[in-house]
């Protein structure tokens, strides 16, 4: 397929600055970062999160009034999937110590450290163990663990992406276990890029004032996910459930949280799971795809764990951000929306506008890249269109092959180079179309450092929980989150497990009443949650369906 | 990873081919996937649906095209669709897995380990000499590997060689549905792939050395006085921080404020 002509005879733009670019970035200079207040404004004039009709207040529950984006506020207000009043919870199918809801890598992470406590540990997940977005991540994950780095430069460098937002407990414990988690991965196996005498090799992400990004290739998250579901697979405590959904949490007579209901999605089964401690570990809101944007999420990624501790009142914060990754691919149209990792960067790529000029240094924080490149692709009307319709920005791969050698690109980014030569491009050749693309959860739950929850008994850990990285989460930090806060909230478990009785009767009392306040505030659209699967079925086909009762 | 959801693309205008889903006839856009096609022919999948980005494995997928005696392989999300194409997905890989521990060995991060976890792999995973050479699992896979080529150094104890030749699998399994001697290449290479993280490869002395700092609570004190910081200091402290150079030396560069070192 390749590059058509039109969009040929633009790259030559490229190829022109690049000697001079390349020159530059070899003495070490890089063009200009914004000030705060250019931050500022380039954040309010472009990042979508800012758009107010894009909004709309919550009616009902313990975020009433908080303005987020439509397409969640819809799902936080949705009915439950379950006939409450056909549902038995006599029958309990699974007593477990702890049940983890989610088995990506902050499900597995927590299940090995509860495991390894004593309990015994059942997981549900809604796809295969590890079809996550844990198992998507590329670029690497954020440690101090030299020299010249320590946990406070991680510290204030967390708390500044995040505009200092971020709760500082849970900033100070993901920055000091750094080190630790890091090891525990290194100790289990996991193939860290090293130089030969053992030295990690670290890289630096937006944001970070040193190099601190670990990797595994570019294949970081698929390393740590494949690792730790095969340790999980080692051990006979722990029970895992695939294709079987959480649909509600259950709560208990002390209104401590006692398990939850499952669906087996295969045979339509529900199964009930009595539990001491219930992890939430759903991950994130990908694939809700808020203002129509595509998203690197996995397929499962649709905010059901939100959704599910909502109705039993837990608390959100920050889910009025998401975060747009800067760099999602725009062409081949078959690779839209496919994320291409700030590793690319990392290795010196430049971005730049239409005739081939750079417009921002390359590694802003995330949010403010992303409004940058809206910028020049709206206001400044220096995008690079698609033949199908899209508008874009260069990305300078084929510099990473000047500043750091030949092979550089195939080493480091193979397996983003299989996926652009499989059109018909080389990336280690010619630069990679790139517009901003829906990617991360930078909000959830309101917990407490070990993943504790405002219900006794209920932790949540990873992308369905915030606060962590505030309003902004630095790339690397996230697999860092998950293996922290994973395996914090699998001990806490554990301990809780130990300490708390057996829950007694079983109750969806809180989904009874927040269904009533669904109907106190007027919403009765219909509209049921967790989403679970997107639906992707066109238009044609959908109208052919309507004429049926589908059980 | 577009769809009909959050394409911007020209699909009504896109011209339509035919191709036999499990043996049903569907026409669909010619540009899309295999994945996005049984999508736009109104399947919603369960199974064979992860992270539709080429990393997971779970659209391991077998095609013929017409006129072609041979069956093709492919990740159904990184496919696309041909004229005629013949498509089927596979559901779940059985495959087979010992259970062990990785633990077991001594002498952690040292080379000389070698000798005892070569006898490991031989005795859990004692199928991977029945190879017979074939290539069917080379041709067969989906990232492009050379598995002939990972399981002959497994067989022969090159277990680190082996690790890196097989570090891009995202064990999808179709190799392991292929072979003539019915090995499971990707789960042989999973367990050698641990052995070469946690015992060919030197340990991290940097990071041990952090992690006893860590534990001996050096940071803090420090850290609470980040924490104690109000939002002006932090900020000034954020904006006026030292950046390490991008091509700095790995472990060399001293920065000039280490105060918070
Ligand atoms: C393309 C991409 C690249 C990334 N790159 C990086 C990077 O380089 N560095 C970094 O630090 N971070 C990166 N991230 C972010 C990071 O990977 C994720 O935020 C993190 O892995 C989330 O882990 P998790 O365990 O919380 O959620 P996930 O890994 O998504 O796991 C959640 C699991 O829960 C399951 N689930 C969902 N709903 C239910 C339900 N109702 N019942 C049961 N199970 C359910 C899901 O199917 C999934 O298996 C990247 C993310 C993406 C998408
Ligand atoms: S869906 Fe993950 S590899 Fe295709």
């Amino acid at each position: 397929m390749s590059y058509p002509p039109e969009l040929k005879s633009l790259i030559r733009f490229v190829e022109k600055t690049r000697p001079q670019r390349v020159e530059r970035a070899r003495r070490g200079e890089s063009y200009p970062a914004l000030t705060l207040a250019e931050r500022q404004d380039r954040l309010t004039r472009f990042h979508p999160d800012y758009r107010a009709e894009a909004k709309r207040a919550l009616s009902v529950g313990s975020n009433k009034g908080d303005r987020l984006p439509i397409e969640l506020a819809d799902l936080l207000e949705s009915h439950s999937r379950l006939d409450l009043d056909e549902v038995r919870l006599d029958r309990v199918d699974v007593d477990t110590d702890v049940l983890i809801i989610g088995a990506g890598g902050a499900g597995t992470a927590a299940a090995l450290e509860a495991v390894q406590a004593g309990a015994s540990v059942t997981v549900a997940t809604k796809l295969r163990h590890g079809d996550a977005n844990t198992v998507m991540a590329e670029g690497g994950i954020q440690g101090a663990t030299a020299e010249a780095d320590s946990p406070c430069y991680h510290y204030i460098d967390a708390m500044g992406g995040g505009h200092f937002s971020n709760a500082p407990d849970l900033v100070e414990a993901l920055v000091k276990d750094a080190p630790v988690a890091i090891e525990w991965l290194e100790r289990l196996g996991v193939l860290f890029d090293k130089y030969p005498d053992g030295r990690m090799k670290v890289r630096h992400g937006g944001g970070t004032s040193r190099k601190r990004l670990h990797s595994c290739g570019d294949m970081t998250g698929a390393e740590i996910m494949r690792v730790l579901r095969d340790e999980a697979r080692n051990r006979p405590g722990i029970r895992m459930l695939e294709f079987t959904p959480a649909l509600e949490l259950l709560l208990d007579e002390r209104g401590q949280c006692a398990g939850a209901v499952l669906l087996n999605l295969e045979t339509r089964e529900l199964y009930i799971v009595r539990a001491k401690a219930v992890i939430l570990s759903t991950g994130g809101l990908g694939r809700l795809h808020i203002q129509g944007f595509p998203c690197t999420n996995h397929y499962g990624a649709t905010a059901d764990g939100l959704v599910m501790a909502y109705r039993a009142g837990i608390k959100t914060c920050f889910l009025d951000s998401t975060q747009f990754h800067p760099t999602g691919a725009i062409y081949p149209e078959q690779n839209a929306g496919l994320l291409i990792t700030e590793k690319v960067r990392g290795l010196g790529a430049h971005l730049l506008n239409r005739s081939g000029e750079e417009f921002l240094f390359a590694l802003e924080p995330r949010d403010v890249a992303s409004a940058c490149i809206i910028r020049e692709c709206s206001e400044q009307g220096l995008g690079v269109a698609t033949p199908a319709g899209r508008s874009g920005v260069w990305l300078d791969s084929p510099m990473i092959e000047l500043l750091h050698g030949e092979g550089t690109v195939r080493r480091e980014l193979g397996a983003k180079y299989l996926q652009f030569q499989r059109f018909g491009i080389d990336i280690s050749r010619e630069p990679m179309l790139v517009y901003p693309t829906l990617h991360y959860q930078n909000g959830g739950l309101v917990i407490g450092v070990n993943g504790e929850t405002s219900i006794p008994g209920l932790l949540a850990a990873g992308e369905v929980s915030g606060g962590v990285h505030g309003k902004n989460r630095l790339m690397g930090n996230s697999l860092l989150d998950i293996v922290v806060f994973g395996r914090r909230a699998g001990l806490a478990a554990a301990a809780y497990a130990r300490e708390a009785g057996a829950p007694k009767a079983l109750s969806l009392d809180h989904v009874r009443s927040f269904e009533r306040e669904l109907t106190e505030a007027g919403i009765s659209d219909g509209k049921v949650g967790p989403m679970l699967l997107p639906n992707y079925a066109p238009e044609h086909i959908r109208a052919r369906r309507v004429a049926m009762h589908v059980p | 990873m577009s769809n009909d959801n959050d394409s911007n693309g020209s699909k009504n205008k896109e011209k339509l081919i035919p191709v036999q889903i499990m043996g049903r006839l569907y026409d669909v856009p010619e540009s899309l996937t295999i994945m996005k096609a049984v999508e736009y022919a109104g399947y919603q999948y369960v199974r064979g649906c992860g992270c539709r980005g080429g990393i997971c494995g779970a659209c391991g997928t077998f095609y013929r095209l017409p006129g072609d005696y041979q069956l093709m392989t492919g990740l159904a999300c990184q496919t696309v669709v041909q004229p005629g194409m013949m498509i089927m997905q596979l559901p779940y890989v059985p495959a087979n897995r010992p259970n062990y521990d990785v633990e077991a060995f001594d002498g952690n991060g040292v080379a000389g380990a070698n000798g005892a976890l070569h006898e490991s792999v031989r005795r859990l995973f004692p199928e991977v000499y029945r190879c017979v050479g074939c290539a069917t699992c080379s041709r067969t896979c989906p990232m492009g590997i050379d598995v002939m080529d990972y399981v002959a150094l497994i067989g022969r104890g090159e277990l680190a060689k082996a690790a890196d030749l097989s570090f891009s699998c995202v064990m999808c399994g179709l190799c392991a549905i292929r072979c003539p001697a019915e090995i499971s290449q990707h789960t042989a290479a999973m367990y050698v792939r641990r052995l070469a993280g946690r015992y060919l490869t030197p340990k991290a002395e940097h990071l041990t050395r952090r992690v006893a700092e860590v534990q001996a609570g050096r940071f803090d004190g420090k850290l609470a006085q980040l924490k104690a910081m109000k939002r002006d200091e932090l900020t000034s402290l954020y904006t006026n921080r030292e950046r390490e150079p991008d091509l700095s030396e790995p472990g060399q560069w001293k920065p000039k404020d280490a105060a918070w070192l």
